[in-house]
């Protein structure tokens, strides 16, 4: 069976190159590249296609040259003689390259209408796909897989036939399948093979090239499309899932690093910082200046800003935290709603106070080269920075962790979040724990405006859109261990993402906001809750 | 029985406040239409539109005032039963537009004609009697109280945790809002009123009746809150606020006195919403935002929590205040001086203006020794 199925479409692949005389006979003849350029030199729309065709089908080493100099209208001919006439001027002998001493008399350029520039076009991807260049040549079988120009198709077998490169062998099969598939004349054979191939390479493209099936085919062809384009959709939509989990992770990291500073000060003194979201806001306009005086400065350290503006933020942010811990809430401790009142006052405060200085503009922030740019895995789109900013968040996790499980402080202010009056009757100086958590939190929401600055605008109001989610997060989470804020984080980044293709992002932020109200009514302390009888106290 | 109420459950804060509420009522109607412009006692329409507004504020901060100050919840999302209050009375005002639109349907409202909607969505049904909207008015914001409650407080969920999820709920509200397909003219809410109960809205006239309204509405606010906490029940509330688990170990569904209170809250909300938009003649989504609700918290502690004539007090002052701020060349300055209004009161003036005032006043006139005890300070 697979013999004959072999046999056959070898003989449906000799018919196919036996129809195309032109392509197949004069393959290689320096008759038919004589012809080529008497036709030129007739000036005659047909023949100037012709001539196309045949320098096309030859390979000639000159059609490169010549054919983008018939585009440009460089190519000039007159009096048995075809002349190019180079970007600057000088002029080559068309047939062989050499440069000419004096110009023929009689020259005129070659000239083109619609049907030429169309040939042109074609025969420039044809030529693309004999290019030494293994890179190029995929880039032509791409463009001719969109194209699906069928006088290329000659071409394409030429090509195949002689590839050597796998990938640009599967590139080219492609080509050749989409130009198939459209072609109600090639042997059924053909494109049924053409159908299998496109199977094969299931995205979006080949969907939509195998959805372009005339409706004439005969019945065998469209069950055959027909289970490709159920395969195709099928693993696209796991790719689409697989796209959807990427944003959602991206979200969530964004979510843990604005939440995770707010969950910390949170756990330790129970207070709720609604300034939190404008620590992020310093943050990210900290990055700002340092690259604006780096670019005013020292152009050549761009590349650095983020990592310069990443300790100065935490700085910044940290200091303008122990501040206000030192200058209100301090004076609060046990009335958790005054702090909330007066914290959300300081927000107003250093809202107004970063439009006053910076307008109420947003402000550009550019991208270093390292996080700019995308590359691709299978179908997923990944880019850079939204990689480097979940990295990002990863070690910025594992820091606090780190510092809260190894460090004396963190072991103090585990202390205090566990059980403030018996720290303090241990010798903990709790004030001083709290000055230093609230800059640790406020310092975490400085370093998150780095990231931040990478991905949204960077506004006054650059706090407040991310405020409402960060508190979302962490009492979803719970404020018992950091653990719980990263669940929280990813939970809701990726639910978030996963709802949004299905009910729209408004929809699907309203449905998540729902499900937490809820939520809290079944663990009023969150997922990962603190234990004990000082929670109730 | 009400008269007895009136007399012993009323001090004499409570009575200058009703006293001056009913003045306000008859007198500014009053010199506002039967004054000439050129009068000095003349009141503009403008000005009396504005003070109506004050007082609607002033009708949300008792609503809120009445959960916060005596009961101890802090509700972050009061803004969202007052939004919906207007929301309710604003389909009612649509409604009465009829065919005057911009479209002249008789039946849709602009913006549903502009969407090319075909027929009326069904919570839109009965909008255009006003019975219907009034208990609509009381009843949305109501039941999405009760529903509200009814969950947070059977769970136990308290202090700052029910602070984060009733800004959820105003904060989600405030999404499903802008959507257009809610019905609801998405971002540019509903406007263009003509008329209600068949008298224009713009007219001098109505808008003094309205102001009338306003102060009538705010007097019996103020009342049925008085009548509440002064009540046994409100003994109780009381409790709660002070030390909840004692109150529930002492037998008491804590539960169900917090769902009361609440709810009663949350329709007075309702009807300040559904005051304020006939006089400033739009409600749109962004009274919903979280900063408005936040903002009515402090009102009521820049006038003095649980006292109720603070709150009304602290919402004309701080919304004067903001009037004066934002008309002048200090506009961009408001949000410094709000902001610092909030760090001042609640680190200097824990009590408002009215405890402050009260205990500087007991001071004086007592001498120190025999200064009388000072009421317990509400625990959160």
């Amino acid at each position: 069976m697979r013999f004959v199925s072999c046999l056959l479409r070898m003989i449906a692949l000799a018919t196919l190159l036996a129809l195309q005389p032109g392509a197949a006979s004069a393959q290689g003849s320096p008759q038919a590249a004589e012809e080529a350029f008497t036709r030129l030199g007739a000036d005659s729309f047909s023949d100037t296609n012709r001539a196309i065709e045949i320098l096309i089908a030859n390979a000639h080493p000159q059609a490169a040259v010549i054919i983008e100099a018939l585009a440009d209208g460089r190519l000039l001919a007159g009096g048995g003689a075809v002349v190019v006439k180079t970007k600057d001027g000088k002029l080559l002998d068309a047939k062989t390259g050499a440069a000419l001493a004096s110009e023929p008399p009689g020259l005129s350029a070659v000239r083109l209408n619609n049907g030429v520039r169309r040939t042109i076009q074609a025969a420039l991807g044809g030529l693309g796909l004999l290019n030494p260049d293994a890179g190029k040549r995929i880039a032509a079988a791409e463009a001719v897989f969109k194209s699906r120009d069928a006088s290329l198709l000659p071409v394409l077998e030429g090509a195949i036939a002689k590839e050597s490169d796998a990938r640009a062998k599967a590139a080219l099969r492609q080509a050749q399948a989409a130009i198939l598939i459209a072609k109600p004349d090639a042997p059924p054979f053909d494109r049924i093979a053409a159908v299998d191939v496109l199977r094969e390479r299931g995205d979006q493209d080949a969907l939509a090239t195998l959805r372009s099936l005339p409706g004439d085919s005969s019945a065998g062809l469209r069950e055959a499309q027909g289970r490709a384009v159920s395969a195709i959709e099928s693993k696209l939509a796991l790719w689409r899932a697989g796209q959807n989990l990427w944003y959602g992770l991206s979200l969530g990291s964004v979510l843990l690093l604005a939440a995770i500073g707010l969950a910390i000060t949170f756990g330790v003194m129970g207070v709720i910082n609604m300034a939190h979201g404008e620590m992020v806001m310093l943050g990210a306009y900290t990055t700002f200046i340092v690259q604006e005086l780096i670019r005013t400065r020292f152009p050549g350290l761009f590349d650095y800003s983020l990592l310069i503006a990443v300790p100065l933020a935490f700085l910044v942010a940290g200091l303008v935290g122990i501040a206000i811990e030192r200058g209100v809430i301090r004076f609060l401790y046990g009335r958790p709603l005054e702090t909330l009142l007066a914290t959300w006052g300081i927000s107003l405060i250093l809202q107004q106070a970063v439009r006053t200085a910076f307008g109420p503009t947003n402000r550009e922030v550019g991208a270093p080269n390292f996080m700019s740019g995308a590359f691709e895995i299978g179908q997923l789109a990944i880019t850079w920075n939204r990689l480097w900013i979940i990295v990002f968040a990863g070690l910025v996790f594992a820091a606090l962790l780190a510092i809260l499980k190894l460090t004396p402080i963190g072991l103090q202010m585990r202390a205090v979040t566990q059980n403030r009056r018996m720290a303090s009757a241990m010798g903990i100086r709790t004030g001083r724990v709290d000055a230093l958590t609230f800059g640790l939190g406020s310092g975490v929401a400085g370093l998150a405006g780095v990231a931040l600055s990478q991905i949204d605008n960077v506004s006054p109001n650059l706090g407040q859109s991310y405020i409402i989610d960060s508190f979302m997060v962490v009492v979803f989470g719970g404020v018992g261990n950091l653990w719980g804020t990263l669940v929280g984080a990813m939970t809701l980044g990726i639910a978030n993402k996963l709802l949004e293709p299905y009910a729209g992002a408004v929809l699907g932020k309203i449905a998540l906001l729902v499900f937490i109200i809820l939520f809290i009514q079944k663990r009023p302390r969150g997922l990962f809750a603190q234990k004990g009888r000082a929670v109730e106290a | 029985m009400i008269t007895r109420f009136l007399i012993q459950g009323m001090d004499k804060r409570g009575l200058v406040f009703l006293a001056v509420l009913v003045a306000l009522a008859v007198l500014v109607p009053l010199a506002n239409l039967l004054l000439p412009p050129g009068s000095i006692l003349h009141v503009p329409t403008s000005a009396m539109s504005l003070w109506g507004k004050y007082l609607c504020y002033a009708l949300l901060a008792i609503s809120l005032d009445l959960v916060w100050g005596y009961c101890g919840i802090l509700s972050l999302g009061h803004g969202a039963f007052f939004a919906l209050g207007g929301y309710a009375m604003g389909m009612y005002l649509m409604r009465q537009i009829g065919s005057r639109g911009t479209y002249g349907n008789p039946i849709l409202p602009d913006f549903m004609v502009f969407l090319n909607w075909s027929e009326l969505p069904w919570y839109w049904y009965g909008f255009s009697s006003f019975p219907f909207a009034v208990l609509m008015v009381l009843a949305v914001p109501g039941l999405l109280a009760f529903v509200f409650g009814w969950f947070a407080f059977r769970s136990r969920v308290t202090g700052v945790y029910l602070s984060i999820i009733t800004q959820a709920l105003t904060y989600a509200l405030l999404l499903a809002f802008f959507r257009n397909d809610m019905g609801f003219g998405g971002n540019n809410g509903l406007t263009d009123f003509k008329e209600i109960v068949g008298f224009n809205v713009q007219a001098q006239s109505t808008r003094a009746a309205l102001f009338s309204m306003t102060c009538v509405m705010l007097i019996a606010g103020f009342l049925i809150a008085r009548g509440i906490v002064s009540s046994k029940l409100g003994k109780v509330v009381i409790a709660i606020r002070d030390a909840e688990s004692r109150t529930r170990f002492l037998g008491y569904r804590v539960d169900r006195f917090k769902l009361f209170v609440f709810t009663v809250s949350a329709c007075m909300a309702g009807v300040a919403g559904a005051l304020y938009v006939p006089q400033v003649g739009i409600i749109n989504p962004s009274e919903f935002a979280p900063a408005n609700s936040i903002e009515t918290v402090i009102w009521v502690a820049v006038g003095g929590r649980g006292t109720l004539v603070g709150a009304a007090l602290g919402a004309v002052v701080v919304n004067y205040a903001k009037t004066v701020f934002t008309s002048g060349f200090m506009a961009p300055y408001w949000l410094f001086a709000l902001g610092a209004l909030f760090v001042f009161v609640t680190i200097f003036m824990p009590k408002g203006i009215l405890g402050t005032a009260q205990d500087w006043w007991a001071r004086r006139k007592a001498p120190p020794e025999a200064s009388p005890a000072a009421e317990p300070a509400p625990a959160e």
